[in-house]
């Protein structure tokens, strides 16, 4: 069994969001980098629990980034899985970045490629669709469960107000949310681990991006709370009726 | 030349979120110059007619068991014909969870540029540029879409929408369809409540209410308001209330017209999920409470006392 994870560098969850350039750029000064959480909780976390339950089990995985990026890799890797490969590249748009993992997953047949369900900083969801579509493989998203039987895959997704279990035999694309699997903290042996394991670094195929982000705008700042005494809730009712209209 | 709307369906009946994808892909083919096509797979049981109210011109079916349930690669295949025979030169799906499956897929098939989570309309003084929430609602990027065909996924509750007149031709389009490779064994979803991702008003309850047996108040507050309910993480991971009404960075990110939050601290992760709806209220006892912050109206007090008072308020604005 082969796993790919794909896994994107992001600010933190805390980071202040600023930019710079005009509006056209992250401004990414003093800015903490993380692995992406649903990557590294759901998508590398379940990876890791299929190589505990079946030993032949081998797991790469991939960002598309610049150099920059490697200790969020090795960080990664002290998780779990054998070996990283970097694409080395600056993210262009969703199109670009799936097109560059496509084409490490052709050469590396892979059984299943694991995504989080999103990056938190574009909130695109794209990726794992894409890389499927590329592929011709079949894609279940948002996952909150995902189990393995010989070679088909039974996976619970989520749908409006419920869960669905779809079964799809391998290979498959899957990006996975909270369910999946349980967040983990790297030991002091896996850390050690991870500066040996091999870190291969690829130059980009030829792509061209299919969009182009023009500007940032940061949303307006909130006119300040109108607190209601706790004597007179009826009276927020009435401002949520006549004053907001959204009652 | 065209603008073709996905319309999801589920057990035979549109979904909201489609409508408001229907509404807003006729509101861009007006500013083209187009028409408004839509494209329904499965077996529904809905008019499709009444697509017309929401400014469709043709609705083309495509009657296949075999699309009764989601396969993203086969509904691909179909929705990528339809683009072609209608000429659409702009693809707009709701980015719910079946969009969130086809649209990347589209994007590839037909070398289209996606945006995913539009929120506004496309500005096209300049190019082709959609508006969408990035930064889990902290910020927008104004994004080009450089290629001919355009694909949209509007993100739930972001245009307002109203049923007019007008009814919408329907007709039965011939599409190659494979085999599915996905089978559906089994779904577990609540049925007769709105889904938290397209309700408009939205009643939500945190670990200030500090214990399941105490969600009455919540209930009680959301029927009056016909609003559906949300928790936050820490009561999601306690089982007090079920996984799907998670909202927050790691559970659903909803964008109602109201949220009101009972006992929620409002640390940023949860924020993260509920930043972008338009009217936030707050009900926390405790005054330095992060959420006040970001709320527009708060009541600093005791939920046992006030969310009862608040619930007869409703009633009697409602008379019932």
């Amino acid at each position: 069994m082969k796993i790919l994870v794909c896994i994107s560098k992001t600010p933190d969850t805390t980071a202040k969001i600023a930019f710079t350039d005009n509006n056209t750029k992250f401004a990414s000064d003093g800015v903490q980098w993380i692995i992406n959480p649903y990557d590294e909780w759901y998508a590398l976390v379940r990876a890791i629990e299929l190589k505990e339950a079946a030993a032949d089990t081998v797991i790469h995985l991939i960002t598309v980034a610049t150099a920059d990026s490697e200790p969020i890799i090795r960080k990664a890797l002290a998780l779990g899985g054998d070996e990283a490969i970097r694409v080395n590249a600056d993210s262009h748009d969703s199109f670009y970045i799936a097109s560059q993992i496509a084409a490490i997953a052709k050469e590396g047949a892979y059984d299943i490629i694991f995504t989080g369900k999103e990056t938190i900083d574009y909130n695109g969801s794209s990726i794992a669709g894409m890389v499927a579509e590329l592929l011709d493989m079949p894609y279940i998203s948002l996952a909150t469960k995902f189990d393995i039987a010989g070679t088909e895959a039974t996976i619970n997704r989520e749908i409006e107000g419920g869960e669905e279990t779809d079964k799809v035999a391998l290979p498959v694309v899957v990006s996975c949310q909270k369910g999946v699997a349980e967040q983990r903290i790297p030991n002091m042996k896996g850390i050690m681990g991870a500066r040996t394991k091999p870190l291969k670094v690829v130059e980009p195929a030829a792509v061209e991006a299919l969009t182009s982000i023009t500007s940032f705008d940061l949303p307006p700042a909130k006119a300040g709370v109108k607190l209601i005494s706790a004597d007179t809730p009826e009276e927020l009712v009435r401002l949520l009726h006549d004053e907001a209209k959204v009652i | 030349m065209s603008v073709l709307i996905f319309i999801d369906q589920a057990d035979g009946q549109i979904k909201k979120s489609s409508l408001e994808a229907a509404a807003y892909g006729a509101k861009v083919a007006e500013q083209s110059g187009t028409s408004a096509e839509a494209i329904v797979l499965g077996n529904i049981t809905d008019d499709l007619t009444s697509l017309g109210k929401y400014g469709i011109k043709k609705v083309h079916t495509v009657k296949d068991s075999k699309l009764n349930s989601l396969d993203a690669q086969l509904f691909t295949k179909v929705i990528a014909q339809a683009a072609t025979t209608t000429g659409a030169t702009v693809i707009v799906l709701s980015n719910n969870f079946a969009g969130k499956s086809v649209a990347p897929r589209l994007s590839v098939k037909l070398k289209a540029g996606l945006v995913s989570g539009a929120i506004a309309l496309p500005d096209t003084t300049k190019g082709f540029v959609v508006k969408k929430s990035v930064f889990s609602g902290k910020a927008f990027a104004n994004i080009a879409i450089n290629t001919p065909i355009k694909i949209i996924s509007l993100s739930p509750n972001s245009y307002s929408f109203t049923a007019g007149t007008g009814s919408a031709e329907v007709a039965d389009f011939a599409a190659t369809i494979d085999a599915p490779k996905v089978q559906v064994t089994a779904t577990n979803k609540v049925t007769g409540e709105i889904p938290l991702s397209e309700a408009e008003l939205v009643v939500s309850g945190g670990r200030g209410l500090k214990g399941p047996e105490n969600w009455g108040i919540v209930l009680d507050l959301a029927k009056a308001l016909g609003a559906a309910t949300a928790c936050s993480r820490p009561v999601a991971d306690a089982d007090w209330r079920p996984h799907h009404e998670h909202v927050g960075q790691t559970g659903l990110a909803i964008a109602p017209n109201l949220y009101i939050a009972i006992g929620i601290s409002g640390a940023i992760q949860h924020l993260a999920g509920v930043n972008r709806s338009k009217v936030i209220v707050v009900i926390n006892k405790d005054p330095e409470a992060p959420f006040f912050k970001a709320a527009d109206y708060g009541i600093v007090g005791d939920a046992f006392e006030v969310v009862p008072k608040i619930t007869a308020a409703v009633k009697k604005l409602k008379g019932i």
